[in-house]
């Protein structure tokens, strides 16, 4: 467990001394801030177009602080040669993967707790309340979808040869999922055999990432979603991790590392 | 090599005195001063409807149909249905665009999306009716839409109608429908709205005859059953419709008596006006009453 804990700590070190999240960050409250200052007929309480549009550069950068980043470990331990020196010392190659992905894992909490508070601060600027609840539901269910998606980052950087590769195809599939997931299987029904089950298939193998997408709720003020579908989803997340990570660890366990 | 590039910055500076003025000239340059429309051309038609239905979309509080749905419940956008002055396209159950859930993964989903049909206007998802001045948050988009197609009555008039409805801001609702008239002049939808404003904001009824009126005169007709040409007629009835109820106010029944003809020419659902031109006729005193029209 403290070797771990103590890759994890190297990952999130890595985070915070690299300039991506703090430019995405900036740009987003800029942005924000920008689209503040419009004036819509005199009336300073219109607010949901601007909860949308942060909350769409919230996901758009998370999601490319957590693709990147996680695309980048393992191939950049492998090319600095410190990947060897670092099994070679009591650490086996599951818990460099583990070490990895809670890394990954822990840096976008901070970048989405980040994120989250200037969600916050803008919306209640004009709303003048605080659903606090709604918004740790959203952050949560947030955090855990970037779950799913460094740990499939994980094992697409030890299957494809780099991590540019491995960042595209995780950036379309995660698109795809986020955009279609939801409609795939009525797109398949229309379509001939074997077409259709294939597509089928996919819908019922991918991870549903839109479960995790609760903007529309947050932005249109809608209640709470229900603890249990809400801790559902959370063991959906565990779930679908733990499988990516399962595969990432058997994928290295075959690999040399030289 | 100072001298080169003296010599670079002189003629650079030439040739930008030569070029402004034809610049300046030149329609292209401004391209009417909105960057927008420079960048997106003649697709800018195609984002202003996205934008709409975005708008619409917030009116229902996210709870709203994409591409993938059965969308026959909102052909025609609930924000601009409920104005009035729109002939409405829907048909269906509104709260069953989803249909029944498909499996597992579709049923769980769902637990994590606007889940009920509400409006804004009605109170939204905590069916608050004190906060039915939240309409407010659809008028961003019906901005930008405007902004990219400025051709699009609906625009100005569901713009119009929430800000005074709703919102209590007539003056902004008729600063927006004098620009919407400005760039389509003549409209009677445009006309409409505004005669409802003088009507039942300013209280003044002359002036919202005068604009009725100057709305009918405005008015061609469009032959056929395709939906322009419905939404064409619809406009024509309501105007008249309104012209109608105002003569009855005043106690000129004859007048409308009239009004009301010329709409049931033009309506969908003429039995209802037929109805009401009864109605009129039995209120008439023996005096003034008028001789049933010829048919047309």
């Amino acid at each position: 467990m403290r070797n771990i804990v103590a890759v994890a700590g190297v990952v999130i070190k890595e985070l915070y001394r690299r300039k991506d999240f703090y430019v995405l960050f900036i740009v987003t409250v800029l942005i924000c801030l920008v689209m503040a200052s419009v004036n819509i007929f005199n009336d300073d309480k219109i607010v949901r177009y601007l909860k949308e549009l942060c909350l769409l550069l919230v996901w758009i950068s998370s999601l490319v602080i957590a693709i990147t980043t996680t695309a980048r470990q393992i191939p950049a331990e492998r090319e600095n040669r410190t990947l060897l020196p670092l099994l070679a010392k009591p650490l086996s190659r599951l818990q460099l993967v583990l070490g990895k992905f809670f890394g990954c894992w822990f840096a976008c909490g901070l970048t989405l707790l980040c994120f989250y508070v200037f969600f916050g601060a803008l919306s209640a600027s004009r709303e003048h309340h605080w659903p606090l609840m709604n918004y740790f539901q959203a952050a949560t269910l947030h955090w855990f979808a970037l779950g799913i998606i460094v740990a499939m980052a994980l094992l697409g950087s030890l299957v494809f040869a780099a991590p540019s590769s491995n960042s595209t195809i995780c950036f379309v599939v995660v698109g795809g999922i986020l955009l279609v997931g939801r409609h795939l299987d009525k797109v398949a029904l229309p379509l001939p055999e074997p077409v259709r089950s294939v597509l089928l298939a996919v819908y019922y193998a991918i991870p549903h990432l839109e479960f995790f997408d609760a903007r529309d709720l947050i932005i249109h003020n809608w209640p709470l979603i229900h603890w249990r579908y809400f801790m559902l989803a959370i063991v959906y997340a565990v779930a679908y991790a733990a499988v990516f990570l399962t595969g990432a660890s058997l994928v290295f366990r075959r690999q040399a590392v030289n | 090599m100072g001298l080169l590039l003296a010599a670079l910055l002189v003629l650079s500076f030439g040739v930008a005195a030569k070029l402004q003025p034809q610049f300046i000239e030149w329609r292209g340059s401004r391209a009417d001063d909105d960057m927008l429309k420079v960048l997106l051309g003649e697709s800018s038609k195609l984002f202003a409807n996205e934008f709409y239905a975005k708008a619409d979309s917030y009116y229902h509080s996210g709870f709203y149909p994409g591409i993938f749905d059965n969308n026959e419940a909102f052909k025609t956008a609930h924000m601009a249905e409920d104005t009035g002055a729109v002939s409405s396209r829907n048909h269906g159950e509104e709260e069953s665009f989803m249909g029944p859930p498909r499996n597992w993964i579709d049923a769980f989903g769902r637990h994590f999306l606007p889940d009920r049909h509400t409006h804004l206007d009605q109170g939204g998802p905590n069916d608050d009716l004190s906060t039915s001045d939240e309409v407010r948050e659809i008028l961003p988009w019906l901005k930008l839409s405007t902004d990219l197609d400025p051709q699009n009555v609906q625009n100005y008039t569901v713009t119009a109608y929430w800000l005074r409805q709703r919102m209590h801001k007539p003056d902004a609702a008729h600063e927006v429908l004098l620009e919407g008239l400005q760039e389509n002049p003549g409209s009677c939808d445009i006309l409409f709205e505004l005669g409802r404003l003088y009507a039942e904001s300013d209280h003044d009824t002359n002036r919202a005859v005068n604009v009725w009126n100057a709305a009918i005169r405005n008015w061609r007709p469009i032959k056929g059953d395709d939906d322009t040409a419905i939404a064409n007629d619809f406009i024509y009835e309501k105007i008249a419709t309104q012209l109608g109820e105002t003569e009855i106010n005043e106690g000129h029944w004859q007048a409308a008596i009239e009004w009301f003809e010329k709409a049931r020419q033009v309506s969908r659902t003429p039995d209802a006006l037929k109805q009401m031109i009864d109605e009129i006729r039995q209120k008439i005193p023996a005096s003034t009453s008028v001789p049933p029209p010829t048919a047309p």
